[in-house]
């Protein structure tokens, strides 16, 4: 089996935006992966390897439109296991969804995948919409939003417990088939692939790079296209049209008992 | 001229209220270009939702239907095919509605069959072709201007007012569109049975965080919230930990509330949080460690521990309805 990874670099979200000249300013921003792709790559090395054996189920392809020389952490999710990479070179924030998404079908396509995984959302853009995008354009299954998956290797299928506002569905997709992970999927039992004894435990969260990681991923192959050599043709459906901060809300006041918090609600907020 | 189309779920032969300000976003995309709204009803037999649909009318000049057995249950692929089918048939230049789990999943995949751009999670509608959106964990508001013969949006659901009824319609029935799920089984939703209202639709929300340290300690929230007629929700520390059910996670990747009352107990209050619930009208903060975020965003701050303050809360809440 063959899985691809959508990855991107976004500006470090813990740090303060900065609001210059009707856009963000990210000159100063230090630059890192996005958090729910990592879940994605974890999701992707789970079901790919078999915790105690040798063996390898699938081949994890890390792909990252970025320019070509801003590839850190192509290297980083390399370093995590991924077998290897391919970048798109262009920079991401002069395409348009329309376009990211014609991009990624095409090399899932080029690469004859089983398999696409994708972060559910990026933190900085928040988007939520590039793997539904990337199945609609393949026509292939997809299943969004995932919280735990289990690949059925005997009848090339996943079942995928999705979050979704009522509760939680179960999904079942013939693969080839197209993931959007949610955050839950990186919890210790989340991602079974029937080899994997069922009784192992990961550690929460995506793993780090090892150092013996760190030094293969150097030697990992890592193809460069152009979105020409995609035959895709970039469009401009969207563009930002200008940035403001969200209206701050009013100071707000300490209360040091309980009784004076409840007479504020009562008599002041009028929320009781 | 413009042709606005709202994408509505129902459920037991009625509209579900979520998709309400959905609706009114849509009218105001019509209003801002000049344009008609119309309304999708989707389903395996929708014709009685329709009709109660139509009866309120939601100042739409059109009702439409479009039924086949493959779009029950719910699945983005058969969706997204009766979609794409309706817009074509209609004509339609604005496709969308309140940005809810299915609209989610669905709407992206047919505005990709469409080379369509999709501006997600829109909170204003600024001008003909110009939308606003927060991202960031709503640190930034950002506008999006699109240019394309068919545009797609979803709203967030606590930046409009639900539509309200006015105006009757006709109801009328597309004609039956190849629609498949591309062998996928959807195998059931398990729903978290709660009496209480939902998360989305509360006027108060009672949420526990990392601080509750337990499930069993969410017993005294949940009195709290059924005391004020709210509904329970928690921070992704809360849910992570398993103290409750995951869909009561308030958050960028949970639910977005605006009530009009929040009270966040043992909640730090991490962006990610704040992005779920910094909409509310009136917050709340009780936390122990007068450091914690949440307390920048509270209009009211305590700092007390939940065990000593909420039992106390409580009582004084009881005080009063008993005298009233």
């Amino acid at each position: 089996m063959k899985i691809l990874v959508t990855v991107k670099r976004i500006p470090d979200p813990d740090e303060s935006l900065k609001f210059a000249g009707g856009g963000l300013d990210y000159s100063a921003s230090k630059w890192v992966a996005n958090a729910f792709d990592e879940y994605g790559v974890e999701t992707a090395l789970r079901l790919a390897e078999v915790v105690g054996g040798t063996q390898r189920l699938a081949e994890v392809i890390v792909l990252s439109i970025c320019p070509e020389g801003q590839r850190q952490h192509m290297t980083q999710f390399l370093a995590m296991g991924g077998d290897r990479g391919v970048i798109v070179d262009a920079d991401p924030d002069k395409l348009d969804t329309v376009a990211v998404s014609k991009l990624i079908a095409a090399v899932f396509k080029k690469e004859a995948c089983d398999l696409l995984i994708a972060g559910k959302l990026s933190q900085d853009n928040e988007g939520n919409q590039v793997a539904q995008r990337v199945a609609g354009l393949l026509n292939l299954p997809q299943a969004c939003f995932a919280a735990t998956v289990a690949w059925d290797q005997t009848n090339s299928a996943l079942t995928v417990t999705r979050e979704v506002d009522d509760g939680v569905e179960t999904k079942r997709v013939p693969l080839p088939a197209v993931l959007s992970v949610d955050l839950r999927i990186v919890l210790p039992k989340s991602v079974s692939n029937g080899s994997t004894p069922a009784t192992h435990a990961y550690n929460e969260g995506p793993r780090l790079a090892s150092l013996k990681g760190i030094t293969m991923a150097k030697r990992k192959p890592v193809a460069v296209l152009k979105p020409a050599d995609l035959g895709v043709t970039l469009t401009t459906t969207e563009a930002p049209a200008g940035v403001s901060a969200p209206p701050a809300r009013k100071a707000g006041q300490k209360v040091t008992t309980v009784e004076m918090l409840f007479d504020k609600l009562t008599k002041e907020a009028k929320v009781l | 001229m413009s042709k606005v189309l709202v994408i509505l779920e129902t459920a037991g032969g009625q509209l579900r209220p979520h998709c309400l300000p959905g609706i009114t976003c849509a009218q105001e995309i019509a209003r801002a270009t000049g344009g008609e709204l119309h309304l999708l009803v989707l389903g395996a037999d929708p014709a009685a939702a329709a009709s109660a649909i139509a009866q309120a009318g939601y100042g739409a000049a059109g009702v439409h239907t479009l039924a086949a057995a493959a779009l029950e249950p719910f699945t983005a692929e058969a969706w997204a095919d009766a979609i794409v089918h309706a817009i074509k048939t209609l004509g339609i230049t604005h496709v969308g509605g309140t940005a809810s789990s299915t609209l989610r999943d669905a709407l992206p995949r047919a505005a990709a069959v469409l080379d369509a751009p999709l501006v997600s999670e829109v909170v204003r509608v600024k001008s003909a072709d110009t939308f606003t959106r927060p991202v960031s964990s709503g640190r930034a508001l950002l506008d999006i201007k699109v240019n394309a013969p068919v545009v797609a949006f979803t709203a967030r659901g606590t930046e409009f007012e639900p539509a309200q009824p006015g105006g009757s319609v006709a109801v009328s029935a597309l004609p039956g569109p190849q629609v498949n799920t591309r062998g996928v089984q959807v195998k059931g939703v398990q729903k978290t049975e709660s009496s209480r209202p939902a998360l989305t639709e509360a006027k108060v929300v009672v949420s526990g965080g990392r601080g509750m340290k337990e499930g069993a300690n969410f017993k005294i929230l949940e009195q709290l919230t059924d005391l004020l007629g709210g509904a329970l929700g928690a921070s992704r520390a809360a849910t992570d930990a398993g103290m409750v059910p995951a869909d009561l996670q308030v958050g960028q990747t949970g639910k977005i509330v605006a009530p009009d009352l929040y009270i966040a107990v043992a909640i730090s209050g991490a962006i990610q949080h704040l992005a779920g619930m910094k909409g509310s009208k009136t917050i709340v903060a009780i936390n122990k460690d007068e450091e914690a975020p949440i307390f920048q965003i509270a209009d009211y701050s305590l700092v007390a521990k939940w065990e000593e303050a909420i039992p106390k809360l409580i009582e004084l809440i009881k005080a009063r309805k008993g005298a009233a």
